[in-house]
């Protein structure tokens, strides 16, 4: 009897067990609420604009006027978002395209033509720029691009000339570490069987290895356009906040982050100014979506075989 | 794999537990008031408060900041005790004044401030409301310098601006252009850009960075501010709920005696609202 008992008991291990897969399942049951409460609430709050609110949801996209919490001239009030759009898909491009060529070069260098040395003193460095937060960055621009910007190129210094060269800075260590991880992950055999048929250095790394490293590179400038796009702080600190729809690189103007910082602690829950702020911020949740779905399908179609 | 119900099991489990957990954090015998809102008010509610817990141990007050929208709309959703706003609750879309109680603490005066080089150092009502409307782009036409100006606003809704907008634009709407939302970002904006300009809390614009404009050769000053003969301030607000409790009308009241308003009123910059000669109703009505 006692054996058997002792048998059809559960044991110690088997407990631990137990208890281990319960604690992980309450995270991810957590997570997965937590997740679906903030899209549910995003989601519930950005329609409301259109839903309750009656705005066009075309002229919403398409406006350029912006200034919900007043009546504007035809009598109802200017929802017109595009100014915004534009600036924020404006600086998240530029940014990128500033710093992927950065980049790349660090990470061939890293990764190929340094391993060793490069890599360690390199590496604290790209850690640094990712540590330091956002609002630091902000300041810097407010008091070295901002004054830069003016006495070169005159007005108040403020616009998407300051906020690209903030963000590249700041999308420069996202880009870099995970290029650094794709060139990497090309295969040995690959670059050895370049140079041993007679490539140069060069020619080994430019027709090789980053044409082997393509995807997991486009993958690296998507995530930190996703980095960028949702940077708010730090924009709005040196782009001036003019929501004006952008004609050259320094005068003001405004992205969608910027506007929902300056915006959301004037207005108040429920009425348009409110609501229109919150669909802001659900297109700046679709775009996250849309930047992942690229990752998704960048990382399907390009792996190397 | 995780199954439905399971997955049910889990969330309502989650659920549970949150509930119990915040039950747990209440219940102390101290008196808790959060006090939620202006950035401009802050410093001096802050200061009253270290003052008040010090002499009252029973009492403990929160204050933070977050903009007079979200103090009156946490009010109005009773998170909170206190709602700090530079506006009037009627002028504020979404709020219903009347569930509120406005409690004046204080007088904040605000002026129009010009980058030192523009060579202006007064300008008359008219000329100001036509710079922020864009009738007037060059410091020339009001008598400076021939040099482009640059408006720099304040954020759309914000106590500061709704200020300016009912005291110099009358209604009409300011041009588009650079909106800043902190009166210290606007005064390093204005003393570095030449050809800006832009407007300031009196207790910005103590040192000498940047020149501020009188009006109709009115200067702003406290005294001016008094007896309405400068014509750019607003009241500081406290709002509480209709059922106002003991603690939260007594660290009020401590705000509105003379020790503190002859004081740390006066220190931080603010104007006492016993010196006030006349009174400013919601729609911005001037009462003798």
């Amino acid at each position: 009897m006692e054996i058997k008992k002792k048998l059809l008991r559960s044991s110690k291990e088997t407990r631990q067990d137990k208890l281990g897969k319960s604690i992980s399942y309450l995270s991810i049951g957590f997570i997965i609420l937590l997740v679906s409460l903030i899209l549910y609430f995003i989601i519930s709050k950005g329609l409301s604009t259109f839903t309750q609110n009656n705005v066009n949801i075309w002229d919403f996209l398409t406006k350029q006027d912006w200034s919900p919490s007043s009546i504007g001239k035809d009598g109802k009030p200017e929802v017109g978002a595009l100014p915004m759009i534009i600036t924020s898909f404006g600086v998240t491009i530029l940014s990128a395209i500033l710093a992927t060529p950065f980049a790349i070069a660090i990470g061939i260098y890293m990764s190929v033509i340094a391993p060793k040395k490069g890599r360690k003193f390199l590496q604290i460095i790209i850690e640094m720029l990712v540590g330091i937060p956002s609002v630091v960055y902000g300041f810097l621009g407010l008091t070295i691009i901002v004054p830069m910007n003016r006495h070169l190129f005159g007005g108040t210094g403020f616009g998407i000339l300051s906020a690209t060269l903030v963000l590249f800075v700041m999308v420069l260590p996202t880009i870099t570490s995970l290029t650094v991880d794709s060139l990497n992950a090309v295969p040995k055999y690959l670059s050895d069987a370049s140079l041993a048929l007679g490539a140069t250095r060069w020619q080994t790394i430019y027709k090789v290895i980053l044409r082997a490293a393509t995807p997991g590179i486009l993958t690296a400038i998507i995530f930190g356009m996703a980095r960028a796009f949702g940077e708010a702080l730090a924009v709005q600190m040196v782009i001036g906040n003019a929501t004006l729809m952008p004609k050259n690189l320094i005068t003001p103007a405004s992205t969608l982050t910027s506007q929902l910082t300056t915006g959301i602690g004037n207005t108040v829950m429920g009425t348009l100014g409110n609501n229109a702020l919150w669909s802001l911020a659900l297109v700046l949740l679709l775009m996250s979506l849309v930047f992942n779905i690229i990752v998704k399908m960048i990382g399907k179609r390009g792996s190397i075989k | 794999m995780l199954n439905v119900k399971k997955f049910v099991s889990i969330i309502s489990i989650m659920i549970i537990s949150g509930l119990v957990l915040t039950a747990c954090g209440s219940n102390t015998s101290k008196s808790k008031i959060t006090a939620v809102g202006s950035t401009a008010l802050q410093p001096l509610v802050e200061e009253t408060a270290n003052e008040y817990q010090q002499n009252n141990d029973n009492i403990s007050i929160t204050v933070q900041g977050g903009g007079s929208g979200t103090g009156l709309s946490q009010l109005q959703s009773k998170a909170v005790t206190i709602g700090n706003s530079d506006v009037f609750a009627e002028n504020q879309n979404g709020i219903d004044a009347k569930k509120m109680i406005d409690h004046k603490v204080a007088v904040i005066g605000m002026a129009p401030v010009v980058n030192k080089a523009v060579g202006v150092k007064n300008l008359s009502m008219k000329q100001l409301s036509d710079i922020f409307t864009g009738k007037v782009t060059n410091w020339k036409q009001v008598g400076g310098k021939d040099q482009q100006i640059k408006v720099i606003n304040r954020v759309k809704g914000s106590g500061t601006r709704k200020t300016f907008e009912a005291d110099v634009l009358k209604g009409k709407s300011a041009i588009k252009s650079q909106e800043q939302d902190s009166n210290g970002t606007v005064k390093k904006i204005v003393s570095s850009t030449p050809g800006a300009i832009s407007y300031l809390a009196f207790s910005f614009m103590d040192d000498n960075t940047l020149q501020p404009i009188s009006i109709d050769n009115v200067k702003p000053n406290d005294k001016n501010v008094e007896d309405n003969s400068w014509k750019i301030w607003s009241y500081e607000h406290m709002y509480t709920n209709k059922n106002i409790d003991k603690s939260t009308k007594a660290f009020i009241d401590y705000i509105n005696s003379k020790e503190v308003q002859n004081n740390l009123v006066k220190k931080l910059g603010y104007i006492s609202i016993h010196n006030m000669k006349v009174t400013k109703d919601a729609n911005n009505q001037i009462v003798k």
